[in-house]
């Protein structure tokens, strides 16, 4: 047998046929390292959550005519194209035209349905959306003023882009509620607007919800200006500031949690093994009078200690995404990414902190005198 | 010259004296024993012999060195190299088995050697238990695996602090008898006991009595030499100064 697995032989026993007073101490560093893996799991998982729950906010990228016309369908689709698809969560683009019910002015919009949907979740829609030609969603301030109701027709009228005027009927799918202003607006296929208003090819806003940062968002922004000629991106400031600060606040209080987590465990940790050492004076004075020099027994104890970060920072690493897993589920109501990385971070992370734990139990290891705690009775 | 010569040692504990003046040899091959009553400084003695304190006065010369003037750490390798320490309680390390107890001492000073650990078990009659832990054997047999760790080093020097002191009387045979054959081997041997019978079993007994030497016996012991010698009327010197001390 060698010295090194003699080594081991010494810590391994000690650990296993002295279960009872090293369970406390991996179950802190199990329970230290679950939580560190599961929080900075949700760590780096929290803005991609963050982000799909701020995109039922509304656009937070829109796209207009840098030269205050309206875009052409080729610049609006040059400036689609800067976004990635994968971030893509909704793009609608609109068009806006004044029309008349009963004599009063009102604001059409005509826009892909389908895309105003998914940019605009947050919109509480009172019956249906529109699927057939001649639906259309009307918002609650003009259901108000023209008293409809969903199922309930109207005539519209107005000018079409020939100055002919124009009158058609529709019927209302549902009344939209938002709070803001679009419930002014009488929004339509884009296919019914051009029946109505005529055909132009052209669009008054792009509005998109993407998928990124603010700084991902800066860098569409930059894409756009740089190749879609005509065309002025412009960040929804409140949406995209908002979502920055909420997202920082929040890695700031799982970053606070996790380090005093990690500084508890570490406590519980160099509590435990000073216990060890106390417990085991005896044995430690044994070795000594044996001719154990002073780095064999820190040997022996850091090893015994860096053993359990081990062990517990890969029990912590498994169980670690379970944690976030139900953090995800019952606070974001999605589940999380498994970041495989942070594994081995887990099990670095937790030997780190058991090794700084044991420095202070295993300096007391040291000064075990002996000739004093081997006296015979 | 003597494997161990201590040159007037004293030790001081605050106003304490454990030792005063204390002079004792101790040749290669003999077998010693050091006697006294609770509180004589047997523990002190033992603990200075065995390299883990230090005298506050005087000199102890261990096979040519002056262990009294040695680091901490060099005392460490003294004990690791040249001393082979008995206790009363045995000490073993209960996670480990009787085998990787004897090993454990291998382990500090050089090598482990399974097969070596294995015969210095079988030299006590223990090869058959060598897989026990501590708790599994008895305390004859848990004291027989502490003199397998002490000796599988081949110490300069066997240091028993009450060898039998938790012993029945078969097992205090059976411990002495291992005595016994280590000293025909030709090894050191000082053990300090309360018990005049296994005192009666070294060739010279020393009785220490509040920190001195208030009396060194020649046994009967299995060598004999010091008891013919007293009887000659031509003790040591050790001898002699104790018999001045106590006349004083």
């Amino acid at each position: 047998m060698t010295k090194r697995s003699m080594y081991f032989k010494m810590i391994t026993s000690a650990l296993i046929r002295r279960r009872s007073g090293m369970f406390v101490a991996l179950l802190a560093v199990a329970i230290g390292a679950t939580v560190l893996s599961g929080l900075v799991t949700v760590y780096y998982d929290i803005p991609r959550q963050m982000r799909q729950e701020f995109r039922s906010y509304g656009a937070n990228l829109i796209f207009v005519s840098s030269g205050g016309d309206a875009l052409s369908e080729e610049e609006a689709a040059a400036a689609v194209a800067c976004i990635p698809e994968a971030q893509a969560v909704g793009i609608a683009a609109y068009r806006y035209e004044t029309v008349k019910i009963n004599e009063q002015p009102f604001m059409a919009a005509g826009t892909d349905l389908a895309g105003a949907r998914a940019t605009s979740p947050y919109w509480f829609v009172s019956g249906e959306w529109p699927e057939r030609d001649g639906s259309v969603l009307i918002g609650q301030e003009v259901a108000d003023v023209i008293r409809l109701l969903p199922g309930s027709s109207f005539t519209m009228t107005g000018t079409d882009l020939q100055g002919e005027a124009f009158s058609r009927d529709f019927r209302v799918a549902g009344i939209v509620q938002t709070g803001g202003t679009e419930e002014a607006f009488i929004f339509m296929s884009l296919a019914d607007f051009a029946a109505v208003i005529g055909e132009n090819g052209a669009f008054d806003v792009v509005e998109c919800s993407v998928s990124a940062s603010q700084a991902e968002l800066e860098a569409i922004a930059a894409r756009v200006t740089e190749s879609a000629a005509g065309v002025a991106p412009r960040l929804v400031t409140r949406v995209t500031r908002s979502e920055g600060a909420v997202l920082t606040k929040l890695q700031a209080l799982v970053f606070l949690v996790t380090t005093v987590v990690l500084l508890l465990t570490m406590i519980c940790v160099a509590t435990t093994m000073m216990a060890v050492v106390e417990e085991r004076r005896k044995e430690i004075g044994l070795k000594k009078a044996l001719g154990a020099p002073n780095r064999g027994i820190v040997a022996e104890f850091l090893g015994e200690g860096l053993f359990l970060g081990c062990l517990g920072g890969v029990l912590g690493a498994a169980l670690g995404f379970g944690f976030a897993q139900l953090i995800g589920i019952n606070v974001f109501s999605r589940a999380v990414h498994f970041q495989a990385a942070l594994a081995p971070v887990t099990v670095v992370a937790s030997v780190f902190v058991t090794g700084l734990a044991c420095l202070i139990p295993v300096r007391r290891a040291t000064d075990v005198d002996p000739a004093i705690v081997l006296r015979g009775e | 010259m003597p494997i161990l010569d201590i040159k007037g040692i004293s030790k001081i504990y605050g106003s304490v004296k454990a030792l005063h003046n204390v002079d004792l040899a101790v040749e290669q091959g003999e077998w010693l024993a050091i006697m006294g009553p609770s509180g004589s400084g047997k523990t002190t003695m033992m603990n200075i012999i065995g390299c883990m304190d230090k005298p506050t006065e005087g000199k102890v010369i261990l096979d040519g060195v002056d262990i009294a003037a040695e680091s901490a750490r060099n005392l460490t390798a003294v004990r690791r190299e040249k001393i082979g320490l008995i206790f009363q309680q045995f000490h073993l390390i209960n996670y480990l088995t009787a085998l990787e107890n004897v090993m454990v001492a291998q382990y500090y000073h050089s090598m482990p050697d399974e097969k070596e650990a294995l015969q210095a078990l079988d030299r006590v009659g223990l090869s058959n238990r060598a897989k026990h832990l501590p708790s599994q054997l008895s305390g004859g047999e848990q004291q027989r695996v502490c003199i397998a760790r002490a000796l599988i080093n081949y110490p300069m020097l066997v240091l028993a602090d009450e060898p039998t002191g938790n012993l029945d009387e078969a097992n205090e045979g059976i411990v002495l008898d291992i005595f016994k054959q280590l000293h025909r081997e030709g090894s050191t041997v000082i053990v300090v006991t309360h018990d005049p019978e296994v005192a009666q079993e070294a060739q010279r007994t020393v009785v220490l009595e509040h920190g001195r030497i208030a009396r060194i016996i020649a046994n009967g012991g299995p060598g004999q030499t010091n008891a013919s010698r007293l009887e000659d009327g031509a003790p040591d010197s050790q001898s002699r100064q104790a018999a001045e001390r106590s006349k004083e």
